[in-house]
């Protein structure tokens, strides 16, 4: 599969934040699902999306699920 | 500001020294015209004073002060800089108390998210950064000026006037011995973010002021971590703010970090809820020893810079023209870079050696880089401290997939400063570019080579042009010819004939046996040629001089 290159990928990052800002933040949870569901119509499969959904649900704050990086504060 | 019951400078390892003004008997001895006068006598003014030395022009070094700017500020030193420093002969007591660095670590909550590691190769004679307290970079540049006969420093006098004079600018100078008057041919403004000149001038800045506000602190501990710079995002030890991390000599370590919404600056500077914060931080990073708080401040991010650099007979240099966020180490650094600019170009203007048009170039070249650095940094200051609920909600997503994810790591790049490159500039010729496949191109700054002989290429350099000209075997009639021609042209030309065209500098500067680049006295390249044509290079060297083309 294909990815963006970084400079256009921060171009998004970058486009990204302006979009949230012009969505407000009463409809930020709507746009951002639209935004989802109008990348996935983009995709050639669903596996694609698929690993998108679980790299995006990995991490999430209070998750303690085993299997992630975890380096210590202060060891070089 | 320092804890309660020290004195404003009482530092727990530096002397600030105390200047006196110059006597009333000492001023009149002393003269009141120089060809320069500097107003600013910090790490910018200094640098522009012993730049102009190196060409023999006088200058009268003003500051309102009685002694160095206090606490660690700037506090790091790019390569580029340590190059300058190098060529106006101050760069020795840097290298042996500096800490030189090249690695950092960005993290977000515990998690290490990214590993910054600068460009650096055996070729290089500096380290990508050096960190050392701006009290100690003005100590070093002090000795520099207080050795150099051509520089009339005079401390606690501030300039409280200034006004255009036949082919000069007179100042009005106010002091305790009394107020008296200089003239000059020229002014380096180099007075800082609240420049008087610039006021006293009727400019303003321009730019965005950005929200993000930081504590910066520096406390002395015994800590056990190498000279790095750390970046955490979201710590434990400061919810809802950034912290950055350096190791700078004499155990004492620099903190910043970034006030939380809506808290107020006034209770954030109280030293009760410093220590409480900057301990609070420690213990984040397990630091588990005493330490000691010994100066703080407070900044905010801006980028705000002057539309034109150069007003009449009068060049800004350093925060007086631009105001950059700290992020990404330009202040200090595109400030050494202004004053070596204005420094050889003034100084061959001055020396005869140049047409005054030369001096117009400063102001697009320098401005030039300035917008380059807002670029960059407008990019870092939003990463680091992300001015609206978009931009803070983006950022979080990033750093969250960035846990176990590389492709948003980069996003976390500070982008330290890197030289400009003068693309554009009268000066730089690109009539050779195309020949080139490799190598730097014309207006970049000329990197280093290690030579056979152990020493580096740029050490050549003498205060003007400089050739390097690479070849296979003995010189011949006509590169002989080019070189007479060029040393005619500037007293100070330097060659470096490169004989080995299997060797790294060919492949560095991707060159054949005939190729020369000619660099400018500030090491930037003026132009390059893939086979040399020696009308062509002795133009360069003419346009670098001031010619009309």
């Amino acid at each position: 599969m294909s990815t963006l290159p970084f400079d256009q990928f921060e171009t998004a990052y970058e486009h990204l934040a302006k979009a949230i800002d012009d969505a407000g933040p009463d409809k930020e949870r709507l746009f951002l699902a639209k935004l989802a569901l109008a990348l996935a119509h983009q995709l050639a499969s669903v596996e694609q999306f698929d690993a998108a959904v679980a790299m995006a649900l990995d991490d999430l704050p209070g998750d303690a699920r085993p299997g992630h990086s975890a380096a210590v504060i202060g060891v070089p | 500001m320092r804890p309660a019951g020290k004195g404003p400078l009482e530092s727990l390892y530096f002397h600030y020294p105390h200047f006196d003004a110059p006597t009333a008997a000492e001023v009149a001895e002393r003269g009141a015209h120089a060809p320069v006068a500097i107003v600013g006598a910090g790490p910018v003014g200094m640098t522009a004073a012993l730049t102009l030395a190196r060409y023999g022009v006088r200058s009268i070094l003003l500051d309102r002060k009685d002694t160095f700017n206090d606490g660690s500020r700037a506090t790091c030193v790019s390569r580029s800089s340590m190059q300058i420093l190098q060529q106006i002969g101050a760069v020795a007591p840097f290298v042996r108390h500096a800490l030189g660095w090249r690695f950092g670590r960005s993290y977000f909550r515990d998690h290490q998210i990214y590993r910054l590691e600068m460009p650096h190769s055996d070729h290089e004679k500096y380290l990508p950064m050096y960190n050392l307290q701006q009290q100690y970079i003005e100590q070093y540049l002090w000795e520099a000026v207080a050795a150099c006969d051509l520089i009339d420093a005079r401390w606690q006098s501030e300039v409280t006037g200034i006004a255009p004079a036949k082919d000069g600018v007179s100042l009005s100078i106010a002091s305790p011995s009394g107020a008296y008057d200089l003239g000059c041919d020229y002014v380096l403004a180099a007075d800082g973010a609240r420049s008087a000149v610039r006021s006293m001038l009727g400019l303003r800045l321009q730019g965005d002021n950005y929200e993000g506000r930081y504590v910066i602190a520096d406390v002395q501990m015994k800590h056990d971590f190498p000279t790095e710079r750390r970046a955490f995002f979201e710590p434990a030890g400061n919810p809802g703010g950034t912290v950055l991390m350096h190791k700078q000599p004499n155990d004492i370590w620099r903190i910043d970090y970034q006030l939380r919404e809506g808290e107020s600056e006034a209770e954030a500077i109280e030293e009760a809820n410093i220590r409480s914060r900057v301990g609070a931080i420690l213990d984040g990073i397990d630091h588990e020893g005493p330490w000691e708080l010994e100066w703080w401040s407070i900044y905010n991010a801006n980028t705000l810079c002057l539309d034109e650099y150069k007003h009449g007979r009068v060049f800004f240099i350093g925060d007086s023209a631009h105001i950059v966020p700290i992020f990404g180490v330009r202040g200090l650094n595109n400030g050494l870079a202004d004053a070596h600019n204005i420094g050889w170009k003034l100084g061959l203007v001055l020396g005869g050696e140049a047409d005054a048009r030369l001096l117009d170039s400063y102001s697009p070249e320098r401005r030039g880089a300035t917008l380059d650095v807002f670029e960059n940094a407008s990019k870092s200051t939003r990463f680091m401290t992300p001015p609206t609920r978009g931009w803070k909600l983006v950022r979080e997503a990033a750093l969250s997939l960035a846990i176990s994810h590389e492709f948003p790591r980069g996003l976390a790049n500070p982008r330290q400063m890197q030289p400009y490159t003068y693309a554009t500039s009268p000066l730089t010729v690109t009539v050779g570019e195309a020949a080139f496949a490799a190598g730097p191109v014309a207006g970049s700054a000329a990197p280093n080579v290690r030579l056979s002989d152990d020493t580096y290429l740029l050490d050549a350099a003498r205060g003007g042009f400089v050739g390097v000209m690479f070849c296979d075997g003995p010189l011949g009639e006509a590169e002989h010819d080019l070189l007479a021609s060029l040393r005619a042209r500037d007293e100070r030309f330097a060659s470096v004939v490169i004989e080995e065209c299997s060797g790294a500098a060919t492949r560095i500067y991707g060159a054949i046996p005939g190729t020369f680049y000619l660099l400018r006295p500030d090491l930037h390249i003026a132009g390059r040629w893939r086979r040399f044509d020696a009308k062509q290079v002795i133009a360069a060297l003419g346009a670098g001089l001031g010619d009309t083309p």
